[in-house]
């Protein structure tokens, strides 16, 4: 071993040009034990690890050709070509995953505590909050998510605690508590809370984008009810949150408005944008962003209203259990 | 023996006191039996023999006295008096341990007292109140869902996904009469109707034949024949239009796709060279034509 390592030293002892040179005897000559981080010099090493890198691309592209070659020559007989690998390709299968046609679920979705809103007995009405002492990031994004859902009062957080103000707001018939909590002057995390007695979901907010932030944006929403697009919410869980979402918006959309809210989910990460849209003609629709933008990540889901100390938790992220896959999500 | 003024001179003005703290404006005493805080020759417990302050230890309040008789034994120095929970009964305590003493002492003392039962009673308030919890946020952590979330908004690819939305909504009729596109409603019905019918078709077309026996239907000269007009360009133009509207009208009943070509066939006419496409007919099969750009070759030939 060593003595092939002097002699492969020596070879790389001779000029930069000669090196390319000694290149092909050089290559024929390493041990398969052999590997590039074993040079201790540096400028060496680093020379035979471009070497090899070049020698792998090199194999790579002759591959490539000799492949496009065969496709060319098969014509019409070629086989199809490959589905590049994607995250959302590979995905564990979660046996939690809703099939379109499960009565059970259907049964559970008829009797739970969203029912009464799919049945169009009450209509949505949100009383949207924050922490303590907001600062002016948060307010305005209020402001704005105020403007979005329709039947949305904003109120003044004065230290009031959440499981006082929750029987005043069953008391006024709010259905969803919703509490924007801020960190250093920017929102980071929102309670949604269905109030007669329905789930509480928390969630991290990142990425808040005000309107005036927001490029090529159009004017301001009208005050018509906004269309409801939920995307990707194939999980039991994530069924769940859908309607949680759904429930924040009344039943009939004024098509009228051409607004449209859309509930994302892509790997867990929910994305929420308003847009207004218009078809040009029945193939193309052109769409507008107006509105704030953000991005939910489901921290935990409990039963009841909220309670931290003794609540039921349905559902709580735990990061050393689900994000060890990276191909497995919840929702 | 205890000598006040000389110890001040040292420590309080010309040479170091390790008590003390010197700011822009003002000296403070770090000294934890100081009764004031700031280094005073009044509020020195070093430059002073008969001293007395107010210490607070876990709720409870006491009162230290030094007397210059015990300044030879500093283990016994300071004398400690537990003072009542009470307020009114701990300041006639204090009156009544301090009698006799200086004025300024006294007053401090009773004022320091009040000021740690205050802050006493408030901090009693708060941990009734709600706390805020700090949670502890990892940096690796934080960054990783960041990098997540940006990958996962790349692969989201939102605006495709909410046009695809709403083109499927409109195609299945969520809006209903808004929208006048009633020609890809229209064009899906008529397919999936002739589909249907084409069973029938084959039963009537027998009738159908033996019906338009003998009647006389009279046409227009639409067709135009491709012998007498293929020496002029301009003739030539106004076949390709003539052709297209024949097109047109005959695949009015055929699918959208093969529509789209034509209407794009029929966008290229102004473009469309005399020679470039292929031979044109009259028959009803749809035809690309394909653009060719005729400038350079004139170009050459001018120069």
């Amino acid at each position: 071993h060593k003595a092939v390592k002097s002699a492969e030293v020596d070879g790389e002892g001779s000029a930069v040009e000669e090196k390319k040179m000694v290149k092909s005897e050089l290559a024929v000559a390493f041990p398969p034990t052999f590997s590039v981080s074993e040079i201790k010099n540096k400028q060496r090493r680093h020379f035979m690890f471009m070497k090899l890198k070049q020698e792998k691309r090199k194999q790579k592209m002759q591959l490539r050709k000799k492949r496009r070659k065969e496709r060319e020559a098969l014509g019409d007989k070629a086989p199809p070509k490959e589905v590049p690998k994607t995250i959302e390709n590979q995905r564990v299968y979660d046996e939690t995953t809703v099939d379109p046609e499960d009565e059970e679920i259907a049964f559970d979705e008829g009797t739970d505590e969203f029912s009464a809103y799919f049945n169009g007995l009450t209509n949505p009405k949100v009383l949207i909050t924050t922490s303590d002492r907001p600062r002016g990031r948060t307010v305005r994004f209020c402001e704005q998510l105020a403007t979005v859902i329709p039947n949305a009062h904003v109120y003044y957080r004065r230290g009031l605690a959440l499981k006082r103000i929750i029987p005043q707001c069953v008391a006024r018939n709010f259905t969803y508590l919703m509490v924007i909590n801020e960190d250093r002057q920017v929102p980071n995390g929102m309670v949604l809370c269905h109030l007669p007695n329905g789930p509480t979901a928390h969630f991290k907010v990142s990425s808040v984008r005000l309107r005036k932030e927001m490029k090529r944006r159009g004017k301001n929403p009208t005050e018509h009810y906004p269309e409801v697009i939920l995307n990707n919410f194939t999980t039991r869980l994530g069924h769940t949150i859908g309607r949680l979402f759904a429930a924040l918006f009344p039943q009939e959309p004024h098509f009228v408005g051409r607004q449209v809210a859309t509930f994302h989910n892509q790997r867990d990460f929910i994305f929420f944008r308003f847009h207004r849209y218009i078809f040009k003609n029945e193939k193309k629709v052109g769409i507008q962003e107006l509105g704030p933008r953000f991005t939910l990540k489901l921290r935990s889901l409990q039963k009841g209203t909220f309670d931290s100390k003794y609540g039921e938790y349905e559902w709580v992220m735990k990061r050393h259990e689900m994000e060890a896959c990276r191909r497995k999500f919840q929702l | 023996m205890q000598h006040d003024d000389v110890i001040w001179d040292i420590i309080g003005n010309t040479q170091f006191c390790s008590f003390k703290v010197k700011t822009k404006s003002q000296n403070f005493c770090r000294n934890e039996y100081n009764i004031t805080g700031l280094c005073n020759r009044s509020s020195c417990p070093l430059a002073n023999s008969q001293y007395a302050t107010i210490r607070e230890e876990k709720g409870q309040c006491f009162l230290y006295m030094k007397v210059i008789e015990r300044a030879a034994f500093p283990a016994r120095m300071w004398e400690k008096v537990k003072l009542s929970k009470n307020y009114e009964k701990a300041l006639e305590q204090i009156d009544e341990n301090l009698i006799y003493w200086p004025r300024f002492i006294r007053h401090k003392c009773k004022q320091r007292f009040t000021k740690i039962t205050q802050y006493l009673i408030r901090m009693r308030k708060l941990v009734l109140k709600r706390q805020r919890k700090l949670v502890p946020l990892s940096r690796k952590v934080e960054t990783r869902e960041r990098r997540k979330e940006e990958k996962a908004l790349i692969a989201a690819q939102l605006d495709n996904a909410i046009e695809k939305e709403l083109l499927e909504r409109l195609k299945q009729g969520t809006y209903g009469d808004i929208y006048n596109f009633p020609v890809h409603a229209f064009d899906r019905a008529l397919e999936q109707q002739d589909q249907e019918s084409e069973s029938e078709e084959e039963e009537e077309e027998e009738e159908d034949d033996e019906k338009d026996v003998g009647q006389r239907e009279f046409v227009a000269e639409e067709e135009v024949e491709e012998s007498d007009l293929s020496d002029f360009e301009d003739m030539n133009k106004l076949r390709t239009s003539s052709d297209e509207e024949e097109q047109d009208e005959s695949s009015e009943e055929e699918d959208e796709e093969e529509m789209e070509v034509q209407t794009k066939a029929s966008r290229s006419k102004g473009k469309s060279p005399a020679n470039g496409s292929a031979a044109r007919k009259k028959r009803a099969y749809v035809e690309i034509e394909y653009e060719q750009e005729t400038e350079p070759a004139s170009k050459s030939r001018a120069t």
